[in-house]
């Protein structure tokens, strides 16, 4: 801690601070970066040469028949298409209906208001773990049992992305909705030509939390979704996983292969990202 | 559809009704689907609590009353205990004994380790990022990718790195370490496995968090402690810790509320073992709902985790009020 205070009054001019600010981060990016790398590593191995001593990172022939391999002993496909469906219409349910439910909470008056917003920011603080068995038995009632529409409907209405629009839409100033209002524009007008071109940013924050999120979903597949063509990808990773334990190089073959499309999103909106997280985050 | 004009006394209450519909049709997608798939499951996952129900048909479910609260506390042998050994071997035999207090010791053991750690590394790490640093966008952007990596992916891998013949253990033995078994198969390092994993993917998130508080951390602070004399150092004691105070508090709420709700890690990881040593509350849920199906006995766990995050967050609450009132 003591070498990043000392920073500060260096600039420019490469100082010997600077130097060890550069192989602290150096080293913690290596620590954060190595578990990927050493899984690209194992991918392209047989499975007795993974764990050989001293450890090979780059391995003497790369295996990329691993990566053919896998693709006949899962059906990653099915489960990619599967993870896609959910994801892509979770996000779209989760983005519409939560700017609309959020412009009524920020800009519109009316009886109820601030019971309803309270029902949605007293279930924020119920883990969802706490209630995931009621909402079980009801799924399951409903006849949602192993559907994909199961996991939509689960992760579609969150009371978080309300609250974050809600949040965001507080601070356009009232007075250009009044104005819209005195030209002559609907509500609904209002909404669609004013606050949504308006809250792109948030609309970006709340589409790559929510996909992101439905993307790596775990428990909730797991619970749901049974029938091999209904699993996602990282339920059917894990079955796969369970079913050839001792298949080092494919399991890592498989990993590499379900990080890529988070990786390529993530890689393409990293700025939304991290911006996302630095404004909302903050105010919880 | 809205009225041109602005509305008058009388003409209120019409107007009233309107905008209250409108209101509403804005709501109502979001609504309804909040209401059945959580609301209405949060309100009833009390009752289950107080229920007893093996699956199946939703008649053959009856009201037990305290009854699966007693299972879980094991009051009957808790209790037997107290009276045989006195107070402290009842308590001594619930955390040690009883499923409920050894997945509340070891939840607990988690969090206390994992929230410092992951919190003092983000501060670090968000410390030297704020400097002009070339590349900062680049380090930010690596540190922070663990937090979008899938779960299952990641934590299978580090269960292969730690494992015996692993690259974690060829690197300690290469320090001087004897340690050669499976992380994960250890009593003692499985729970150490879980928090190098959890610290590893919480950092980078809140390195973001306080790199943003750092950032609005005014200049003349530091440029008034510098007139007063005080080095780099007593500026980080005196201006630097305590304008991160209100984040260090939402970060660490954040963190203890996701320690408390650890599942993924867990399942894939150790799935509660060797023996219980890594059995958290959610896993518990979990084995006893969908293995045992006792889905009264999970209900009255769930009401355990649901209490002790309420706590957490009325604290933040009152806390949050008192920052903004000094």
């Amino acid at each position: 801690m003591k070498t990043s205070a000392k920073v500060f009054n260096s600039q420019d001019q490469i100082t010997p601070a600077k130097i060890l600010v550069y192989i602290l981060l150096i080293l913690v990016s290596v620590f954060t970066l190595i578990p990927f790398v050493w899984m690209i590593s194992a991918s392209l191995k047989l499975d007795r040469e993974v764990f050989t001593f001293p450890m090979q990172w780059i391995p003497e022939t790369p295996h990329w028949e691993n990566y053919q391999v896998i693709w006949t002993k899962v059906p990653m496909l099915t489960y990619f298409k599967n993870t896609a469906i959910i994801a892509i219409c979770v996000t779209f349910i989760q983005t519409l209906t939560s700017s609309f439910a959020a412009y009524a909470f920020a800009k519109l008056n009316f009886k109820g208001r601030n019971v309803l917003f309270l029902c949605y920011i007293g279930t924020i603080a119920v883990p969802w773990q706490a209630y995931m068995l009621p909402q079980f038995i009801l799924m399951r009632s409903m006849g949602l049992y192993d559907k994909l529409q199961a996991i939509m409907v689960l992760q579609a209405f969150s009371a978080f992305g309300v609250f974050l629009m809600r949040q965001f839409y507080q601070n356009v100033p009232s007075d250009l909705c009044e104005a819209a209002r005195i030209d002559g524009l609907s509500e609904y007008g209002i909404w669609a030509r004013i606050m949504l071109p308006l809250s792109t940013a948030a609309i970006a924050t709340l589409v790559i939390f929510t996909f992101v999120g439905t993307w790596n979903d775990y428990m909730g597949p797991m619970i749901y979704l049974t029938r091999e063509e209904n699993k996602t990808i990282q339920v059917g990773l894990r079955r796969f996983i369970q079913e050839n334990s001792t298949d080092y190089h494919l399991i890592m073959a498989a990993s590499v292969v379900s990080l890529v499309p988070v990786t390529v999103v993530f890689l393409f909106l990293q700025r939304y990202f991290i911006e996302g997280i630095a404004t909302s985050g903050l105010k919880g | 559809m809205s009225e041109r004009v602005k509305p008058r006394k009388h003409r209120m209450s019409r107007l009233e009704r309107k905008n209250t519909l409108i209101a509403y049709s804005f709501l109502a997608p979001n609504f309804l689907g909040f209401a059945i798939f959580t609301l209405i499951p949060v309100i009833l996952s009390v009752v289950m609590s107080f229920t007893e129900w093996k699956g199946g048909s939703l008649t053959t479910m009856k009201w037990v009353g305290w009854d699966n609260y007693a299972t879980i506390f094991n009051t009957a042998k808790v209790g037997k205990q107290m009276a045989e050994n006195g107070f402290l071997a009842g308590i001594n035999y619930f955390f040690s004994k009883v499923d409920l207090g050894i997945s509340l010791k070891n939840t607990v053991f988690f969090t206390v380790v994992t929230v410092p750690l992951s919190l003092i590394c983000a501060v670090m790490l968000a410390l030297v990022l704020n400097h002009s640093v070339k590349g900062s966008v680049g380090f930010r952007a690596v540190l922070f990718f663990p937090y979008v990596a899938s779960m299952v992916a990641i934590c299978v891998c580090w269960n292969f790195m730690l494992m015996k013949n692993g690259p974690v253990n060829q690197m300690l033995m290469f320090f001087g370490s004897s340690f050669n078994k499976s992380w994960t198969a250890d009593s003692k390092m499985a729970m150490w496995a879980i928090v190098l994993v959890s610290v590893w993917r919480n950092m980078g998130y809140y390195m973001v968090i306080y790199l943003a508080a750092l950032q609005g951390v005014p200049r003349e602070l530091y440029e008034a402690a510098t007139v007063d004399g005080a080095n780099k150092w007593q500026q980080f004691l005196n201006v630097t810790l305590p304008q991160l105070r209100p984040t260090t508090f939402f970060a660490s709420i954040m963190l203890i509320i996701g320690c408390f709700k650890i599942y993924d890690t867990v399942a894939i990881m150790t799935n509660g073992g060797p023996g219980r040593a890594t059995k958290m509350l959610v896993l518990y849920i979990y084995n006893e709902a969908f293995t045992n199906f006792n889905y009264g006995v999970a209900s009255a766990i769930a009401m355990i985790l649901l209490v002790i995050v309420l706590l957490v967050t009325i604290l933040q609450f009152s806390m949050e009020n008192r920052y903004s009132n000094n």
